[in-house]
């Protein structure tokens, strides 16, 4: 769909989900706002980011379970997220950990009301900015005047950055076991999944992590507590303020100054290991 | 508890026999010493008495105190006191009963010059028992242990192959429910054949788990139905190709075998790409009266990686046939270019009638019948 024959003020939607008859029944829904415009349709992650960095929607419909990468991957490689409403078959209990950070989440098979209330929700709580210009298109449309100056009031007080909460959403979902033995990273445009056995070490660089593979190293935006904690601590072992290794790549420790060491990993890559780093690499490792 | 010995009507008479045995070899030996017959058979009776008492005694209080494998030495104390008490009860009763009497030798005399012989004989007897006592009561007690054990095994083995048998993906069933609620407001006709399917489905699930053996055809027909309503979902972009020889289709297989592995095929050649994918599923049979079924899904070498020996979630289906089977060499995966294939094979009892379910085999042989039949 083309970008210049949407009103600047609507409502920009990005339906992602694999199954037709899924994308299907939200756009049925979706037909009674007529404030939103659906861009695109995406049957895939990667699909899902392009259409994400060439139309910068106001929000998006995000299957979970999809090929390549799913929902979660997906919007960790977005540089600014969009706001997401989940619409998942994935139990929920598995997604109840999501509801803080989402903007909400629907369980399928969903009917319209709970749709229109996921969606009202939404619209209620979208930045005061955002509103505004949403607002002018809504006075001329119809008998939605009254609701939208309440609707103004709520968005000023209970305004968040969508973006700020997309971030502790991810954090919660890199602990998913869904996505517990790979990570995902974007090189040159392109998409990379890494298997979490192919990783020999990460390290800390500026506001970004390195990770080390045999395939050479990548950059992903997050920190080092951030994949402490997302990675098994049976097989990744945070040695150093700036390293994390795996310990399967791990082939010798040798002692290194004062105190400290220098773990030798198969690829011949040197690690070192603090004091403290020392303790938790022996108690791993069984020595 | 175990029982003891001399309760069961076999032991008693070896023991009774035993007995009479002894009484009669000593009443011999105390003729020959010079002793009247009467005396001789008071004295033998009297004592032997005394020593089959003390034997029964041994025998069933062990039924309440074993002495642990570290403290056997107590039944040596145990035997050397209880034979000095016999002695000594024989002593009290016979020399008064017998001594009064007029005979070629002074009963009293005697009995003091043979003290030695009769504790060495007393001795043996008790202690004999004593051993006896303790071997019986623990072999008993080995054999509870390996019962109890054998029963634990056992229900856990149920309990593992029916929650193996269970696991039936909640995704399918939601993804599908929502499928259907899309296919109502525009094409209804095709949501309500949908539900006809989802029920046949479910319905063969729900009576699968009582049943036992399958026949081939019976599974393949089920199996079709899942594949039809993976195909709702994902409209034109699946395709199978379900191929029987004309000879298998009698065959019989456990039921829910097949279709873990199928969704294992359709999870990584359907779920986890984006082309248009084909399944394939072939059923033969094959020498030494197995039937063998190939799955054959595509996968992308991008995101998936399957792994050597059995492969993305196949461990379940492994484990179920070693149960099944007592064998881990059923299944096998293969991987080439592009294409991951499953293959089971699954042994045909030849002695097994459609009528005699494999849950016969179970309570009484901790090994399954078809496993002593392979060739």
């Amino acid at each position: 769909m083309n970008n210049a024959n949407i009103p600047p003020a609507s409502i920009k939607a990005i339906i992602i989900d694999d199954e037709p008859l899924a994308r299907m029944i939200v756009r049925e829904y979706l037909g009674a706002y007529p404030e939103v415009t659906i861009v695109q349709e995406c049957s895939d992650g990667f699909e899902g980011i392009k259409a994400i960095q060439q139309h910068h929607p106001d929000l998006i419909f995000l299957d979970i379970q999809m090929p390549k990468i799913n929902g979660f991957e997906m919007l960790e490689l977005v540089e600014e997220p969009p706001a997401v409403i989940f619409t998942t078959a994935f139990d929920e209990y598995a997604i109840r950990a999501f509801e803080n950070h989402a903007v909400d989440y629907l369980l399928k098979p969903f009917n319209k009301e709970r749709f229109d209330k996921a969606l009202r929700k939404w619209m209620e709580k979208r930045p005061a900015a955002a509103q505004s210009t949403g607002s002018h298109t809504g006075a001329g449309s119809s008998a939605r005047d009254g609701s939208e100056a309440n609707r103004h009031h709520d968005a000023d007080s209970e305004a968040r950055p969508p973006a700020g909460s997309t971030e502790a959403l991810l954090e919660t979902a890199a602990q998913s076991p869904a996505q517990q033995h790979r990570i995902v990273v974007k090189t040159g445009g392109k998409i990379k999944i890494i298997p979490l056995e192919d990783i020999h070490f990460l390290e800390a660089a500026d506001d970004y992590v390195k990770i080390h593979t045999h395939q050479g190293a990548f950059l992903k935006n997050r920190t080092m507590s951030f994949f402490e904690h997302a990675l098994d601590p049976t097989q990744f072992v945070r040695t150093h303020r700036s390293y994390i290794l795996n310990i399967q790549q791990v082939t010798r420790i040798d002692p290194y100054e004062k105190d400290s060491h220098l773990c030798i990993l198969q690829s011949g890559a040197q690690v070192p290991v603090s004091k403290a780093g020392y303790v938790k690499l022996k108690a791993v490792l069984g020595l | 508890m175990a029982k003891a010995p001399l309760a069961t009507g076999k032991f008693l008479l070896i023991f009774i026999s035993w007995w009479a045995i002894w009484a009669f070899l000593q009443v011999s030996l105390l003729i020959g010493f010079g002793l009247a017959p009467t005396t001789a058979l008071s004295d033998s009776l009297v004592s032997n008495t005394l020593v089959a008492l003390c034997c029964g005694f041994i025998s069933n209080n062990m039924q309440y105190y074993l002495p642990k494998k570290e403290r056997y030495w107590y039944i040596l104390f145990i035997s050397l006191g209880l034979s000095g008490i016999i002695l000594l009860a024989c002593k009290a009763i016979l020399v008064p009963l017998l001594g009064a009497k007029a005979g070629f030798i002074d009963y009293g005399q005697f009995f003091s010059r043979s003290w030695a012989v009769r504790y060495d004989i007393v001795f043996l007897q008790v202690g004999c028992m004593s051993i006896l006592s303790v071997l019986w009561y623990a072999s008993e007690e080995e054999q509870e242990n390996r019962q109890r054990r054998n029963d634990a095994e056992r229900l856990s083995k149920e309990a593992e192959l029916f929650k193996l048998r269970q696991q039936l993906a909640p995704h399918f069933l939601f993804n599908s429910l929502n499928s259907i609620s899309a296919l109502i407001g525009s094409q209804p006709e095709q949501a309500r054949k949908m539900i006809q399917q989802l029920s046949d489905f479910l319905r063969g699930n729900l009576k699968k788990e009582d049943q036992q053996w399958v026949p081939l055809s019976e599974e393949l027909q089920y199996l079709e139905l899942y594949l039809d309503i993976e195909k709702v979902r994902f409209g034109h972009r699946l395709s199978t190709e379900v191929s029987c020889e004309e000879d298998c289709l009698g065959l019989r297989l456990p039921p829910m075998l097949l279709q873990p592995i199928v969704e294992n095929a359709i999870k990584f050649g359907l779920y986890d790409t984006t082309d248009a994918v084909t399944i394939t599923i072939r059923a033969r049979k094959i020498e030494g009266g197995y039937v063998r079924i190939d799955v054959v899904n595509p996968f992308d070498p991008e995101t998936s990686r399957p792994k050597k020996g059995t492969g993305f979630g196949l461990t379940s289906i492994q484990r179920r046939l070693y149960l099944l089977f007592a064998r881990p060499d059923l299944l096998e995966t293969h991987v080439e270019n592009d294409l991951f294939t499953t293959t089971v094979k699954i042994p045909q009892q030849i002695q097994q009638s459609p009528q005699s379910p494999q849950s016969s085999q179970s309570p009484q042989s901790p090994q399954s019948p078809q496993s002593q039949q392979l060739p």
